[in-house]
C-alpha cells in the first residue's frame, strides 16, 4: 500500500509517493493561483506516472500553506511538523532544519526522535524568502535561477534593507550608483543567508544542520550559511520534497497500530 | 449540556452594563474610569463612586488613534486612546474621572494626551516592587489618590468605608478565582474563550453585588453539570496556559486559534485573567497600607524584575495540569517582549513544558500565519504525549 504527501507551497506544489518507508515517486508543479486545483493535479499526475490506482493509496496527507484547501487529504499537518519528519527521514542525524520557501523562512529544531522541539518563522512579510529574491531579480531583469551564476565571482555589496519594498529602492539606488549586477546578486543572496542564520541562532543551532525548501537548490546560499554558522550544512537532492516526505510519513505512521508511533 | 446557560446571561451583560452606566451617571453617581490591574478600585468605591474598566480590546478604533499616536505602538494603547477620542466607549463617555498609572512608557505618554479630554489622576507606580522604600512610595500614592477623590468629589473617605470596599472587592476576587479554578478539572468544563469572557466582563459591572451573584450562579451551574459538560467537551486536546499581555473580547484571536486547532486554554495567567485574583487585600491591616501591599504584589512585566510571574506560572502549570505555555505579546510591548526570554527558558528548563511566544496585534492580517504556528505548536505537544 502507498501513502502520499502533498506539500502545497506558496510557489511550488510538491507531491511524494511512498511505500514501506521508501520514496517511490515525486512530482512538482508551480502552485499558480489555485492551490486547490494544483494540489489535485499533482496528486493525479503522481499516481498516473507511477501507475498507482487511487484505491492503492491508503492515506493522503496535505501540508503547506494550501493544505486546508485539499479535500482529498485524510489529514492536514503543518509544514513545520512535516519538515521535521521529512528531514529526519532523509538523515536521522539532523537536529536543525533551515527551510527557505517562496514566502516564508523557518528554522525547526528536532529532538532525538525527530520530533519538533522548537521552531521560529518569519513574520507576515516575505523578507528573506524566495519572493524577496524574485522581486529583486525582476528589478535587475534577470531570472532567480541566474542569480547564483551572476554572484559566483563577485564581491557582495552590503544591503541594509531586508524589507522587500525598501530593498527594491535600495537596489535601484545601487544600480544607479554603478554597482554591478553581479555584486548586487551576491549581496542579495548573502542577505537572505544572513536572515536565516539570525533566525537559526535564536532557536540555537545543533548539528546536523539540514537545508530544505525551494532555495536549498542555490549552492551559493548553502556556502554562505555554512560560513556564517560555522558548521557544515547538509543537503539532499530531495530537499525540496522534505515537507511532502514528512507528510507521507505521517500518513504511514497513522496506519500503524495506535501507540506504535509513540 | 454543551455550555452553561449562565454564559449567555454573562454575554448579555455587555449590553446591559452600558445602559446601567448611563442610568447611574444620570442618577448623579460619580464614575471613575480605569485601565489597569494596578488601579485600587476600592478607594473609588469607598468614595461612593463606581469604578469601571475602560474599553481597549477592539481593533476598530485603532485607525482613529493612529492619526495622533505612532503606528508602531502597542494595540492596547492605540485602542484605548482611539475609543476615548471617538466616543465609542460608553464607560469612557460617562466617566467623571480617569485613573491613570505609570506602568509602561507607551501608556504613560498616551495618558498625557488623554488627560486633555477629561480630569485625570496619575498614580506614580515604582519601577520595582521590592524594597520598603517602594512600598512606602506606593502607599503614599494611595493616600494621594484618596485625597484627590475627596477633594474632587467633595466626599469623606473613612476607614470604615475603605474596609467595606476592601471586603466587597475581595469577595469578587474570591468568586472569580473559584470560577477560574473550575478549569483545573481535567477535562476542563469551560472553554478558554468562555472563561476569558466571564473574567473580562467583571470590570464593566456597574453593580458588583449583582456581578458576584451571577458568577456564583455560573459556578453552581458548572458544578452541578460537571459530568455532562466534561462529556460534551469530548476528548480533550493539549491543555494550554496563556500568559503575557491582557486579552478581552475583540483581542481574543489567539485563544480562538488555539481552541479551533484542538487545544484548550485552561489557565489565563494574564492580568485580565487570574493575575489580579491570586492575592487578596489583607482585611486586618490599615486599609491604605493593605491596598498598597496587594497592588504592588502584582507580577507585571513593567517591574524590574518580575520573578513573581515565573512563580505564578509554575504554580498554575501544576494546578491546571497544563501541557504547554503560550506567551502572548502585543506588538511594540517591550516589557512583555523582552521578558519572554526569561519565561521561555523557565518554562522549558524548569517546568519541562513546550513553549511558544506569539507577537501580534489586534488585526486579523496575520491570522493565517498565526494558525500555522499555533497548529504546529499543538502538534509538537501531541507527539510528546
Amino acid at each position: 500500500m502507498y501513502a502520499v504527501g502533498i506539500d502545497i507551497g506558496s510557489t511550488v506544489t510538491k507531491g511524494v509517493l511512498m511505500t514501506d518507508g521508501i520514496v517511490t515517486g515525486t512530482h512538482r508543479l508551480p502552485t499558480g493561483w489555485s492551490p486547490r486545483e494544483t494540489g489535485r493535479r499533482v496528486l493525479a499526475d503522481l499516481l498516473a506516472r507511477h501507475q498507482v490506482c487511487p484505491g492503492e493509496v491508503q492515506q493522503i496527507v496535505a501540508t503547506g500553506y494550501g493544505r486546508q484547501t485539499m479535500e482529498e487529504a485524510h489529514r492536514k499537518i503543518t509544514e513545520i511538523t512535516c519538515h521535521a519528519r521529512g528531514a529526519y527521514h532523509i538523515n536521522a542525524a539532523v537536529r536543525t532544519v533551515l527551510d527557505i520557501g517562496g514566502q516564508d523562512s523557518k528554522v525547526v529544531r528536532l529532538g532525538d526522535r525527530g520530533q519538533v522541539v522548537d521552531f521560529i518563522m518569519n513574520d507576515k512579510c516575505a523578507a528573506g524568502t524566495g519572493r524577496f529574491l524574485q522581486v529583486m531579480a525582476t528589478q535587475m531583469e534577470v531570472d532567480v535561477s541566474q542569480l547564483e551564476e551572476l554572484a559566483a565571482e563577485a564581491k557582495p555589496v552590503q544591503l541594509n534593507n531586508m524589507c522587500t519594498v525598501f530593498a527594491e529602492s535600495e537596489v535601484v539606488g545601487l544600480l544607479a550608483s554603478g554597482a554591478s549586477k553581479a555584486s548586487i546578486a551576491a549581496g542579495l543572496l548573502t542577505s537572505v543567508a544572513s536572515k536565516i542564520c539570525t533566525q537559526a541562532q535564536r532557536v540555537g543551532v545543533v548539528e546536523d544542520v539540514f537545508f530544505s525548501g525551494g532555495l536549498a537548490e542555490i549552492g551559493y546560499l548553502k556556502k554562505v550559511i555554512q560560513e556564517k554558522l560555522g558548521v557544515p550544512v547538509h543537503q539532499s537532492h530531495l530537499a525540496q520534497y522534505t515537507g511532502a516526505i514528512g507528510a507521507a510519513l505521517s500518513g504511514m505512521a497513522s496506519l500503524e497500530p495506535a501507540g506504535k508511533e509513540q | 449540556m454543551n455550555r452553561p446557560a449562565m454564559m449567555e446571561k454573562i454575554e448579555e451583560l455587555r449590553g446591559i452594563n452600558s445602559v446601567k452606566i448611563k442610568e447611574a451617571s444620570e442618577a448623579g453617581r460619580k464614575i471613575v474610569g480605569m485601565y489597569c490591574v494596578f488601579s485600587p478600585q476600592e478607594i473609588a468605591l469607598a468614595a461612593g463612586a463606581i469604578p469601571v474598566s475602560l474599553c481597549g480590546t477592539s481593533n476598530d478604533p485603532v485607525e482613529a488613534a493612529e492619526k495622533e499616536l505612532p503606528r508602531n505602538l502597542c494595540p492596547l494603547i492605540k485602542s484605548s486612546y482611539g475609543f476615548a477620542i471617538t466616543d465609542k466607549c460608553p464607560y469612557f463617555y460617562f466617566s467623571d474621572i480617569l485613573l491613570a498609572e505609570t506602568t509602561c512608557d507607551g501608556k504613560k505618554k498616551m495618558y498625557e494626551l488623554m488627560g486633555k479630554l477629561k480630569p485625570m489622576h496619575l498614580m506614580n507606580l515604582p519601577q520595582t516592587a521590592d524594597g520598603e522604600e517602594n512600598l512606602a512610595l506606593w502607599k503614599n500614592e494611595m493616600v494621594r489618590f484618596k485625597s484627590y477623590l475627596e477633594d474632587t468629589l467633595k466626599v469623606d473617605i473613612t476607614e470604615d468605608k475603605l474596609k467595606e470596599a476592601i471586603k466587597l472587592v475581595n469577595r469578587e476576587r474570591e468568586a472569580m478565582k473559584r470560577l477560574h479554578q473550575l478549569n483545573a478539572h481535567k477535562p476542563a468544563p469551560l472553554t478558554g474563550m468562555d472563561m476569558m469572557k466571564a473574567q473580562w466582563i467583571k470590570g464593566f459591572n456597574v453593580d458588583k453585588e449583582d456581578g458576584i451573584e451571577m458568577v456564583e450562579q455560573l459556578i453552581r451551574e458548572v458544578e452541578e453539570n460537571m459530568d455532562a459538560l466534561k462529556t460534551a467537551m469530548g476528548q480533550e486536546g493539549p491543555r494550554i496556559l496563556l500568559t503575557g499581555v491582557p486579552v478581552g473580547i475583540g483581542s481574543d484571536k489567539v485563544i480562538r486559534l488555539i481552541e479551533e486547532g484542538g487545544g484548550r486554554v485552561v489557565a489565563l495567567e494574564n492580568c485580565t485573567g487570574y493575575k489580579g485574583l491570586d492575592v487578596l487585600v489583607d482585611e486586618t491591616k490599615e486599609p491604605l497600607q493593605a491596598l498598597a501591599e496587594k497592588y504592588l504584589s502584582t507580577p507585571c512585566s513593567c517591574m524590574y524584575d518580575n520573578q513573581g510571574r515565573l512563580d505564578l506560572i509554575a504554580r498554575m502549570a501544576a494546578e491546571y495540569q497544563v501541557d504547554g505555555v503560550l506567551d502572548l505579546t502585543w506588538q511594540a510591548c517591550h516589557t512583555y517582549n523582552i521578558e519572554s526570554f526569561f519565561v521561555r527558558d523557565f518554562v522549558r528548563e524548569e517546568l519541562g513544558l513546550p513553549f511558544i511566544q506569539i507577537e501580534t496585534d489586534y488585526s486579523e492580517s496575520d491570522a493565517g500565519q498565526l494558525k500555522l504556528r499555533i497548529d504546529a505548536f499543538l502538534e509538537t505537544i501531541d507527539t510528546k504525549a
